[in-house]
């Protein structure tokens, strides 16, 4: 392991967190450029430039406040519910300016899924929190949506839990079944990238362990993007990390990078519990 | 480390924490009993009121009074009439405000936060709640009974349907907005257009309590006088036109009740048991109906 800091006390120590083995980052398949983002006349990002690439994930670490949920919302424009809050800059999505006016807000978000901080199951049942989704932007038969719902809920380790209560309320759920209830109605919509916001941080260890393999599962088919203020989970799930300070980003590397030899010393110090 | 006492800070006086203690626990005693002797109070009258309701208006009730309609004193009669007039106006009434109630109030909630329109439609709404009963009756009157020249069950409806409009409006937002933002936020991240966001999911959320709210205003309705006064004005014929004047529980238990004759008496009694069970079975009804599943 090569080391760019050279005082001792600053080697970064994060335990014994096994940082992911560096593997060359894919193409992007979302490209930041030169974005800001306003709620009113505060300026929360700063001329923010970050790839996504494709099929991997790329973690977003930094302290309350520093924009890094704020920069989850904008890929998905979230942030258009809102009236006094703009973005500014290019968001590419297969070329396409995804935060320029007309786009098509309903179909951007069913290509950029979004799984967020808290469980929200809808008050229906587990098969029509599944299908509820689906049924916005595909016209399937009975037969073929039995097989999406066991679908998404397989792929997101939660069919053999539920099977044989598909009709009863989501409500019933435990937190952790219900953050997986909420990544499978993500997936069933099929889309190409999934937002986690702190997707783990309202749930026990288990659980957290089973969202985290998931993660690890569905990057083969889905480009990823995880804020967390756990480093060890940013370790654990992310090929590529951006530390955010301030609303600016002040890092970005592959995860083994970032956790043994980052470049800024905000990062080390940040990743060595010094602030944050 | 005798350093540390010094800078533990100024000690108790156990004495003067002993009296403050005693106090609190006098004034607590005394509140306690303040607040048993209100509720004894409030729920006193309430059982005495029951209890002449019950009494007087059962020692009337027999099957006559389902089965025959009003009729002249001393001539056993019933209430049918007034039954099925309640009813129906009651049924209309809500029919008519439960939507426009539903809407305006998912207006103000989901469409309106912060607008100027928005500020003046809950004042306006507001108001109405507490307006008298018998203004929108006097109301109703010179819009429907007046220009169309007679006392009709649409009136009483329509009546009745302004009272509901406003306690619609207001728990339908009051439900609404305890709705958590994630929740919305979770449906618009799927791709969901706002309107089924709010229909599918908010609604669905909110059931319970926006059924509450229609609920109460039934209870309203049902019990109500001054505002059929006006507009459907009561009927001692049997009639199901709704463009006849209409016979109805409240009116007439406010005319028996203040006559001279003892069936008459006896039969304003049964009336207002009548409605008492009319409504406390609602929303025994409605308790089951919505009981949280599971």
């Amino acid at each position: 392991m090569s080391n760019a800091i050279t005082e001792a006390d600053a080697k970064p120590n994060i335990g014994t967190v096994q940082t992911r083995s560096t593997e060359a980052l894919n193409e992007p398949r979302i490209a930041i450029r030169n974005l800001d983002f306003y709620y009113g006349s505060n300026r929360a990002l700063k001329a923010i430039n970050l790839d996504f690439p494709a099929g991997q994930v790329t973690g977003m670490i930094g302290p309350s406040g520093c924009g890094k949920s704020t920069l989850l919302r904008v890929l998905n424009r979230m942030y258009d519910l809102y009236p006094g809050q703009r973005a500014t800059g290019e968001v590419l999505m297969d070329g396409e300016n995804i935060i320029a006016p007309g786009i098509d807000l309903n179909q951007l978000r069913s290509r950029i899924g979004m799984v967020f901080q808290k469980p929200t199951p809808f008050p229906m049942s587990i098969y029509e929190n599944i299908t509820f989704g689906v049924k916005l932007h595909e016209r399937l038969g009975k037969a073929d949506m039995d097989e999406r719902v066991e679908w998404s809920l397989s792929r997101a380790a939660l069919w053999a839990e539920v099977k044989d209560r598909l009709h009863s309320s989501a409500m019933g759920l435990s937190g952790g079944q219900q953050q997986r209830l909420c990544i499978a109605r993500t997936i069933a919509v099929r889309p190409e990238v999934i937002l986690f916001d702190e997707p783990t941080s309202a749930l026990d260890p288990i659980s957290t362990l089973k969202i985290e393999e998931l993660i690890d599962e569905l990057k083969r088919e889905f480009t990823i993007a995880i804020v967390t203020h756990n480093m060890q989970q940013a370790a654990r799930c992310a090929d590529q990390v951006a530390f955010f300070y301030l609303g600016e980003m002040v890092e970005v590397a592959a995860a083994a990078d970032m956790f043994t030899a980052p470049k800024q010393k905000r990062t080390q110090e940040y990743i060595t519990g010094r602030f944050g | 480390m005798s350093a540390t006492l010094s800078t533990r800070g100024p000690a108790r006086d156990a004495v003067v924490a002993n009296a403050l203690s005693r106090r609190r626990q006098r004034i607590n005693l005394l509140v306690e009993a303040l607040c048993l002797l209100a509720t004894v109070v409030g729920l006193a009258f309430l059982a005495l009121i029951l209890a002449t309701l019950l009494y007087l208006g059962f020692s009337g009730l027999s099957a006559t009074v389902f089965t025959t309609i009003t009729k002249p004193p001393g001539s056993h009669g019933g209430l049918l009439n007034a039954i099925i007039g309640s009813l129906i106006q009651t049924a209309l009434g809500t029919a008519i405000g439960t939507p426009i109630g539903l809407l305006v109030g998912t207006y103000l909630s989901e469409y309106a936060r912060g607008s100027l329109l928005g500020e003046a439609v809950r004042f306006v709404s507001d108001v109405l709640l507490s307006a008298p009963s018998i203004l929108i009756g006097l109301f109703v009157y010179t819009v429907m009974v007046s220009p169309f020249g007679g006392f009709s069950g649409w009136a009483g409806a329509v009546a009745l349907a302004v009272i509901v409009i406003p306690i619609v409006v207001r728990t339908t937002e009051d439900m609404l907005r305890l709705i958590p933002v994630a929740l919305r936020e979770a449906a618009v991240a799927l791709g969901a257009p706002k309107w089924k966001s709010i229909v599918f999911i908010c609604y669905r959320a909110a059931l319970d309590g926006i059924a509450t709210g229609v609920l109460l205003a039934i209870a309203r309705i049902a019990g109500e006088t001054a505002p059929l006064l006006f507009t459907s004005l009561g009927n001692l014929n049997w009639s199901l036109s709704l463009t006849q004047p209409m016979s109805s529980l409240p009116v007439t238990i406010y005319q028996y009740a203040g006559s001279a004759f003892d069936d008459w008496v006896q039969l304003a009694w049964v009336g207002a048991l009548l409605i008492t069970f009319g409504v406390l079975a609602l929303n025994v009804l409605a308790r089951i109906v919505l009981r949280p599943r599971t």
